[in-house]
């Protein structure tokens, strides 16, 4: 919920005091999910540079080129609010919002990984809802799941971690979410419902015991999120896509907001054009849903109307639905058919950038984490298909996993690590261990490390000591990356992970990807299975 | 030879088998949606594995609907031959051209490894990923048996892993990911052969 304080910067920015709608529509624009504005003043000191980086971050995902045109597109996203209220949809809609965010770029999936964090072996209602929820999911859309590692320390047991990892593969362009020209605003995909509805400040906000959360989780359908993944792709091959951005925390707000401030134009939608799952949907219901498998294009109009409809999205059983389209006001206006519910200029819905204080822990917290001697890894990786697409070299049970590309003597090798031990204990020193293992990993299979996407995980922002874990992290993130030459290409904060005042020591995980030239000549065995 | 694999929305396995048909026979293989209401002329019909319309209702259930499935009874019936692999397996058996049934795995869970299978005296490593392989029929001795696990997998009754009733075989294991020099064996060539003929004689 927006402090006080906040509501008076925004009501003399405005001034005057927004409506409800538009009340709504800064809340969640305001989260820390949202607007990062516990984060972003520190994750610009990370290293993100390098010759071979074609997208860093601030996009839905890092790009890296591997020469010959063709380029690797990764991200890790966390879903850990979610997991804990209802783990099996939790976990898949997790999995579903990563691989969106690589499409949406115009590359297609070609493996996931996961880390899982959790509070004990016993915790079965947890553990078997994720690994389910993320084995429907992925093996349903067909992306193998390559890599998933487990983990066990109590401070896990109410806030467990979920963090989802993609990699995609496209030898054609990049798409963004910054458009070069107007066009028309298009949705793409499943109907608006009322899940998932503050998803975005739920997961801004620590919880309570016995508090009912499960309204704001998602609900995913894989068999969409396949069909979307088809259609995107082709549309993408038309020409007519000028941006593209799914909708992921707080749906039609941030994905229409976010296109507009980039391209430095307004935007004006029309919500009486967005197809509902339920009656009575109030605008501000319709702009914050999360419902899942959404899509958001910025269209050349001429080439949506006479080609699109029905050769793309008509194949492929979905519907589109014109919204509005860019404008150049710079301002967001919502109307529901002639009447204005949300009018309000883009630049105010960026949040301040917030510079939290943090101070070091005088007592050193103490860590348990149960034997793990019962818990069988096989049934995971087991569980998920890390064979479709015919293209795995190294599946779960070897590390680093090893993917090649389609039709190509190259082939991807990527991992993810954490280490809540040592970086509870000294978080510089711990994340500095974390990316020399993913860079040594890389090495190890005789793969050139390319870069890292990070999740990271950390109580809440506005405790000083949990703060000033994340300030040492992320500056030793900068120098070892710094020293590596390995840059961060993309990432993902998760502040709050808190129940009931107890939260998780810091957790961040990194993922990594690096590029093997020649598959057949690579430093490792094939499959072991 | 020339080869046809139908796609339904949701199937994915579509572009390993494609690999897989244009490796073994030299010839690009042709792709057909399931829109479609011709097929065309090819030697061996294929419905790969995936989710055919997400598995919803149960599997194979929607898919034996479509309009291509009229024209795969016909060249059936004509003699052509017909191989339906995981969800292609169940496809075939909704559509009534094989006989029984794939329920849920015994562990209620999804299987993905490499097992081992045999035919006709040869034993073959080729891996499953499926959740409902689990198979069942209540007269097995009426069903033509093509493969068996050589242990009990998924619960399935007698072990069958694939069964055949003219030309048309179904079969849970993926030959289409045992090919690659990196893929767990290159059985998969071996299994097409004993449906289709040598690979040495086809062309």
């Amino acid at each position: 919920m927006l402090t006080n304080e906040e509501t008076k910067i925004i009501e003399d920015s405005l001034g005057r005091v927004p409506n409800p709608t538009e009340t709504h529509v800064f809340d969640a624009m305001w989260s820390e999910h949202c607007s990062y504005k516990s984060s972003k003043y520190w994750l610009k000191k990370l290293y993100t540079e390098g010759k071979h980086v074609i997208s860093g971050p601030g996009e839905n995902a890092g790009v890296v080129d591997i020469g010959d045109g063709d380029k690797i597109v990764f991200k890790m996203e966390s879903h850990n609010h979610p997991s804990f209220i209802e783990p099996y949809q939790g976990a898949a809609t997790g999995v579903g919002g990563i691989m969106r965010d690589i499409f949406t770029m115009g590359a297609r999936p070609i493996a996931n990984l996961n880390s899982l964090h959790f509070g004990s072996t016993n915790d079965r209602r947890v553990i078997d809802g994720v690994v389910k929820g993320i084995s429907d999911y992925g093996n349903c859309v067909g992306i193998p799941t390559v890599s998933s590692k487990c983990y066990f320390s109590d401070c896990y047991t109410q806030n467990p971690l979920v963090n989802a990892m993609s990699v995609g593969y496209t030898n054609k362009e990049i798409f963004t979410s910054v458009p070069s020209k107007k066009g028309v605003v298009v949705y793409v995909g499943a109907k608006t419902g009322r899940d998932g509805i503050g998803g975005a400040i739920m997961a801004s906000e620590e919880f309570e015991e016995g508090e009912d959360k499960l309204p704001t989780v998602q609900v995913g359908d894989p068999f969409y999120e396949k069909l979307l993944l088809e259609a995107s792709l082709e549309l993408f091959e038309t020409g007519a896509v000028i941006a593209a951005q799914d909708m992921g925390a707080a749906g039609l707000t941030s994905s229409t907001t976010e296109i507009a401030i980039k391209g430095n134009y307004g935007i004006e939608i029309d919500l009486s054009g967005v197809p509902l799952r339920e009656e009575g949907m109030e605008p501000w219901e319709i702009l914050l849903s999360e419902s899942q498998e959404r899509m958001l294009f910025v269209l050349d109009p001429d080439i949506y109307s006479t080609i699109l409809r029905r050769e793309i999205f008509d194949k492929w059983d979905l519907e589109s639905y014109m919204l509005g389209s860019l404008t150049d006001t710079n301002n967001f206006v919502v109307k529901v058919k002639e009447e204005v519910v949300c009018d309000i200029p883009l630049k105010t819905l960026e949040a301040p950038e917030l510079t939290r204080p943090h101070t070091i822990n005088p007592v050193e917290e103490l860590l348990f984490s149960p034997t793990t001697n019962d818990f069988d890894k096989n049934w995971v990786w087991e569980q998920y298909d890390s064979q479709v697409m015919g293209n795995t070299i190294h599946g779960p049970q070897d590390d680093p996993a090893i993917v090649r590309i389609p039709n190509s003597k190259k082939a991807i090798a990527m991992t993810t690590y954490s280490n809540v031990q040592l970086c509870n204990y000294y978080p510089k020193k711990g994340i500095e261990l974390i990316i020399n293992l993913c860079h040594g990993a890389l090495e190890r299979v005789g793969a050139k490390p390319l870069g890292i996407t990070n999740c990271l995980n950390f109580g809440n922002p506005e405790n000083e000591y949990v703060m000033h874990e994340f300030v040492e992290t992320i500056i030793g993130m900068s120098e070892t990356c710094w020293k590596l030459k390995f840059p961060v290409v993309s990432g993902n904060v998760s502040f709050y992970n808190e129940t009931s005042g107890k939260g998780i020591m810091p957790t961040p995980v990194i993922g990594a990807v690096g590029l093997i030239e020649d598959y057949e000549n690579g430093h490792y065995n094939f499959s072991r299975q | 030879m020339k080869t046809g694999i139908i796609i339904f929305p949701g199937s994915n396995c579509d572009n390993e088998m494609e690999r897989f048909l244009y490796k073994f026979s030299g010839v690009k293989p042709i792709l057909v949606w399931h829109k479609e209401t011709n097929v065309p002329d090819v030697d061996l019909y294929v419905i790969p594995g995936g989710f055919s319309y997400g598995d919803y209702l149960r599997v194979g259930a929607l898919a034996k609907l479509s309009p291509i499935m009229k024209e795969i009874k016909r060249v059936a019936k004509e003699g052509r031959k017909v191989l339906g692999v995981c969800n292609g397996f169940q496809v075939l058996c909704e559509a009534g051209m094989l006989p029984g049934t794939l329920r849920i795995n015994r562990t209620q869970e999804f299987i993905c490894k490499p097992v081992s299978i045999q035919h006709a005296g040869s034993t073959f490593l080729i891996p499953i990923a499926h959740s409902e392989g689990n198979y069942y029929h209540p007269n097995p001795k009426e069903v033509k048996v093509a493969y068996t696990y050589t242990e009990d997998i998924n619960g399935s009754i007698n072990n069958i892993a694939g069964v055949y009733k003219d030309n048309v075989l179904g079969m849970m294991p993926h030959p289409e990911r045992a090919f690659e020099s990196y893929h767990c064996s290159q059985d998969g060539f071996e299994v097409l052969e004993n449906f289709y003929g040598k690979r040495s004689e086809i062309n």
